[in-house]
């Protein structure tokens, strides 16, 4: 059956006609057309679906679109603002992050949902919260100091 | 194309609902974090033409532990129950169980409904369709053989390894369970029916890996409670391949309590071994002296006895069995030695 999905996708108000059994990662890629967001294994293995449903990293590729009904849903689409990176992606950048780029947005939506409840986690934290992803790249010690550092460029002011 | 096959989702507001939206379908399934079955919905191996998802249902989202019980609804997630203080206080083996479950991500997700009636899992069944039907399939699902043991006529072997359940059998939790003929509580450890003998035919009461809970047609577990035992001290403690996002090799539950030098009580159950959470029987005649040899090797014996060695893993089964002892010993040592 399909009905009516309203939701608040990356800071705007939207309905759609969904049917049940779309999941969430399909209605945002294929539906919405919002591809930042990969496909990975398709099982909740690897976490490069993962996007915030009120602020909480959800494996999306788990989650049908239906869930989703009146929340609020980031996606790696709603953090740079005009073009300028957030904390967490400049701390990807910067600190070399991210090499093929396939886990990158998985990685980096988990991370802005660590630093949205906890702006100041110590490393275990930072290892801890991001135990749901897999890297075949970067072997993860950039991967967590990068965090490191976009909790640093949070302190600034910045927003994670 | 579509990633899942078509199905319905009713979103019930009230356990009545929930209720009579199961007795209206009968083939449906409820849905919680959807971690385990979705998983399977795509995979082919079930597929339900009705999910009821129970998220929504705020009778099954409320959790309370404090000193002398612990109640907890099937809609509460798992990072819920390990952040929940008074878990953590009072039944720490409870809090560390669900705090240790596939990922952080998987328990924002995931819900103790869904874990305690996790789907028995098997490398010959948590694989595509493609692969099943290369291997002709089996018991579990459309075959005629079980591949880990072809003899085994007509028994299924697919091993339990949802962590809560060892954690809540050490304090002899019960389970709320409600239908279309109504209410009914049960002792958490006769939920679970997967004793698997190869001698023996699977019946109503004892099933195997394929029947492995005592829910009867349209019924669902709405909460899960157990007292509290004064002095307790209890831990969970697992191995798994990798440290996260991964089902356990085994799992192991201990709580005991110590007076003075003598240890007065001993309880400890596993997962990831049977196809049932295991709660160690026999515990009770090494209790009454302090924890020597004796104790330990006893201790050793009845995990022998009662933990089982078939090759549902890629972790081979005797392997699994020498860690389930190492484990349990392991914690019990440390747990005796702790000051309180
Ligand atoms: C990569 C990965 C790793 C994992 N690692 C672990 C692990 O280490 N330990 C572990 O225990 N689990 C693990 N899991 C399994 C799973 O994430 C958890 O067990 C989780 O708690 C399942 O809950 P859920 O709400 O997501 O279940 P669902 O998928 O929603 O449901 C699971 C089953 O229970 C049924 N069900 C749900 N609620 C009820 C209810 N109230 N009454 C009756 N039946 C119900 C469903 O119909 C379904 O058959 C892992 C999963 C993945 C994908
Ligand atoms: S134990 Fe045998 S019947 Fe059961 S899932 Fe595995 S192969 Fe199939
Ligand atoms: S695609 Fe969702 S966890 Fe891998
Ligand atoms: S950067 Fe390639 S998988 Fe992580």
């Amino acid at each position: 059956m399909a009905r009516l999905l309203s939701l608040t996708l990356n800071g705007r108000a939207r309905t759609d006609a969904v049917s049940d059994n779309v999941l969430l990662l399909d209605y945002l890629r294929e539906i919405v057309g919002l591809t930042g967001t990969k496909t990975g294994c398709d099982g909740g293995e690897c976490g490069a679906c993962t996007v915030l449903v009120d602020d909480r990293p959800l494996l999306s590729c788990l989650t049908l679109a239906a869930r989703a009904e009146g929340r609020r849903v980031d996606t790696i689409e709603s953090l740079a603002v005009d073009g300028r990176l957030s904390a967490v992606q400049r701390g990807f950048h910067e600190k070399l992050g991210s090499q093929c780029g396939y886990c990158t947005p998985g990685f980096i939506m988990a991370s802005a949902g660590l630093l949205r409840r906890n702006p100041r986690p110590s490393e275990d934290e930072i290892r801890e919260a991001l135990g749901s992803n897999i890297c075949r790249c970067t072997g993860y010690v950039k991967i967590i100091e990068a965090v490191q550092h976009a909790a640093k460029l949070c302190a600034d002011g910045l927003s994670p | 194309m579509d990633a899942l096959p078509p199905f319905d989702v009713v979103r019930p507001r009230s356990l009545d609902e929930v209720i009579v939206a199961r007795a209206a379908h009968g083939e449906s399934r409820l849905l919680g974090g959807g971690t385990d079955l979705v998983v399977n919905i795509r995979r082919g191996i079930v597929a339900p033409p009705v999910l009821i998802d129970i998220n929504g249902v705020p009778e099954l989202r409320t959790i309370k532990a404090d000193a002398s019980a612990i109640e907890i609804g099937a809609a509460v997630t798992l990072a819920e129950v390990a952040a929940h203080p008074g878990v953590a206080r009072h039944y720490l083996v409870v809090a560390e169980a669900a705090g240790h479950i596939a990922g952080p991500t998987h328990r924002n997700m995931g819900t103790v409904g869904g874990n305690l009636c996790l789907d028995t899992r098997c490398i010959y069944y948590n694989q595509s369709e493609w692969w099943r039907a290369a291997n002709r399939h089996c018991l579990k699902t459309t075959g005629t053989v079980c591949h880990v043991a072809p003899k085994s006529r007509s028994v299924c072997f697919a091993t339990f390894s949802g962590d809560l359940a060892p954690a809540l059998l050490v304090f002899d939790a019960e389970i709320d369970i409600a239908g279309p003929a109504g209410r009914r509580t049960l002792p958490l450890a006769d939920l679970y029916i997967g004793y698997a003998r190869q001698d023996e035919p699977v019946t109503q009461t004892r099933g195997d890996g394929k029947y492995f809970l005592a829910l009867r047609p349209g019924e669902f577990v709405t909460a899960v409670r157990a007292k509290n035992t004064p002095g307790l001290r209890s831990a969970y403690d697992k191995i798994r391949i990798r440290r996260s996002i991964e089902y356990p090799v085994t799992g192991v539950a201990v709580a005991l309590r110590r007076d003075g030098d003598t240890l007065a009580d001993l309880r400890v159950a596993f997962t990831g071994t049977n196809p049932r959470p295991v709660r160690l029987s026999g515990t009770a005649a090494l209790c009454g002296g302090p924890l020597d040899a004796r104790v330990l090797a006893g201790l050793d014996a009845l995990v022998r006895d009662q933990i089982m060695a078939m090759k549902t893993t890629f972790t081979p089964g005797h392997y699994r069995r020498r860690v389930a002892g190492v484990l349990a010993r392991r914690l019990v040592q440390r747990l005796f030695e702790v000051a309180y």
